[in-house]
């Protein structure tokens, strides 16, 4: 059941941190720095989670090579994202390169 | 207006003005209860976690991080470093939210969201003294709430109904999904290098284990993104929504 206790301990924490600043109200304060630091970790969280995912996708080397499906897909989800900034396309088109890709080099 | 506000009016045209939010979350939803299956967990603990948890970003971390049998602390230290992002939220709220008793604070401090922020900030831009504006807060979360709910449901049995789904490797799914929220952060430079250094630690870092890797390269990559900040005055930084 440490699952259980996984995700009831993220629920606390999780309305802890949305609420404090309610409940509190005027008692807590942030630093100009530390709403800069905030600022930065929604990209460095997600970018974090998934570089090593999508270089070396079976947890050994660096697969730098244009046979891995999930790196020539995210380059591509990368760029559909840039030119286009919509999300729903990016993720669609994201999923029909990677499952293309591997289906077509049979992998 | 010859009739006196309304409550309900107010709950109606919050949940109403939030409708392009509930599309966006929608394949969040689906894809995360998809998802619940490659981290061994039941389909009714992904429902729980979308129940008490609701916060997406950091539902999809824990996923990602149980399939990869993460200890118990760097799953709620991952939580907290990913969900702190609702304190600048609250924070920015709380002039319109301050006045209300507690557990109007309470209950709005749970449904707070993302998207709930953003259509938030825009209403009290526009209404800053609306009375029922916590109506109109409650119809937006309360919305969002229920839509997420229902669409981890869909995901949960869309992926007990096709269980090789996982061996497709759909949590490329999860990648491309992040790739949607960062990418359109990236165009500020300070942002894209905190992004660049974040990935290369983690990278370089992937083989510590508990996932420690991942909390070193969250702290390289905000420690560059406040450096560059510093180094180039003109930029200024804003709260940025994942």
């Amino acid at each position: 059941m440490s699952a259980t206790l996984a995700i009831l301990g993220m629920a606390v924490l999780t309305f802890g941190i949305k609420a404090v600043v309610f409940i509190l109200g005027d008692r807590i304060a942030f630093s100009p720095t530390a709403k800069q630091a905030l600022g930065f970790v929604p990209v460095t969280v997600l970018t974090a989670i998934i570089v090593p995912m999508v270089l070396a996708p079976h947890g050994q080397g660096l697969e730098l090579t244009w046979r891995n499906p999930q790196l020539v897909a995210a380059c591509f989800a990368v760029v559909v994202c840039a030119a286009t900034r919509h999300q729903l396309l990016t993720i669609m088109l994201g999923l029909v390169a990677f499952f293309g890709w591997q289906f077509g080099w049979g992998l | 207006m010859t009739q006196p506000p309304v409550r309900s009016t107010f709950f109606l045209a919050g949940a109403r003005d939030t409708v392009p939010m509930l599309v966006g979350a929608a394949p969040f939803g689906m894809i995360f209860g998809a998802l619940v299956g490659t981290a061994q967990l039941a389909p009714w603990q992904g429902q729980l976690m979308s129940l008490s948890v609701f916060a997406g970003s950091s539902q999809f971390i824990a996923v990602g991080l149980m399939a990869g049998l993460a200890s118990l602390p760097v799953i709620w230290l991952a939580t907290v470093i990913v969900n702190l992002r609702h304190m600048l939220y609250a924070a920015a709220l709380l002039p319109h939210v301050q006045h209300l008793p507690a557990r109007w604070r309470w209950v709005l401090g749970f449904l707070l969201t993302d998207e709930t922020y953003a259509v938030m900030d825009g209403y009290y831009r526009k209404h800053p003294h609306a009375p029922l504006g916590h109506w109109y807060f409650l119809g937006s979360g309360l919305a969002m709430y229920t839509n997420w709910q229902c669409w981890t449901l869909v995901g949960l049995l869309f992926g007990a109904v096709f269980p090789q789904l996982q061996t497709l490797g759909l949590d490329f799914a999860m990648v491309v999904t992040f790739i949607a929220i960062v990418v359109p952060q990236l165009a500020r430079t300070p942002h894209l290098a905190a992004a660049m250094a974040a990935g290369a630690v983690a990278y370089l870092l992937k083989e510590l284990p508990y996932k420690l890797g991942l909390t070193a390269a969250v702290a390289a990559g905000v420690g560059v993104g406040l450096l560059l900040t510093r180094l180039r005055p003109g930029v200024s930084v804003q709260r940025s929504a994942a």
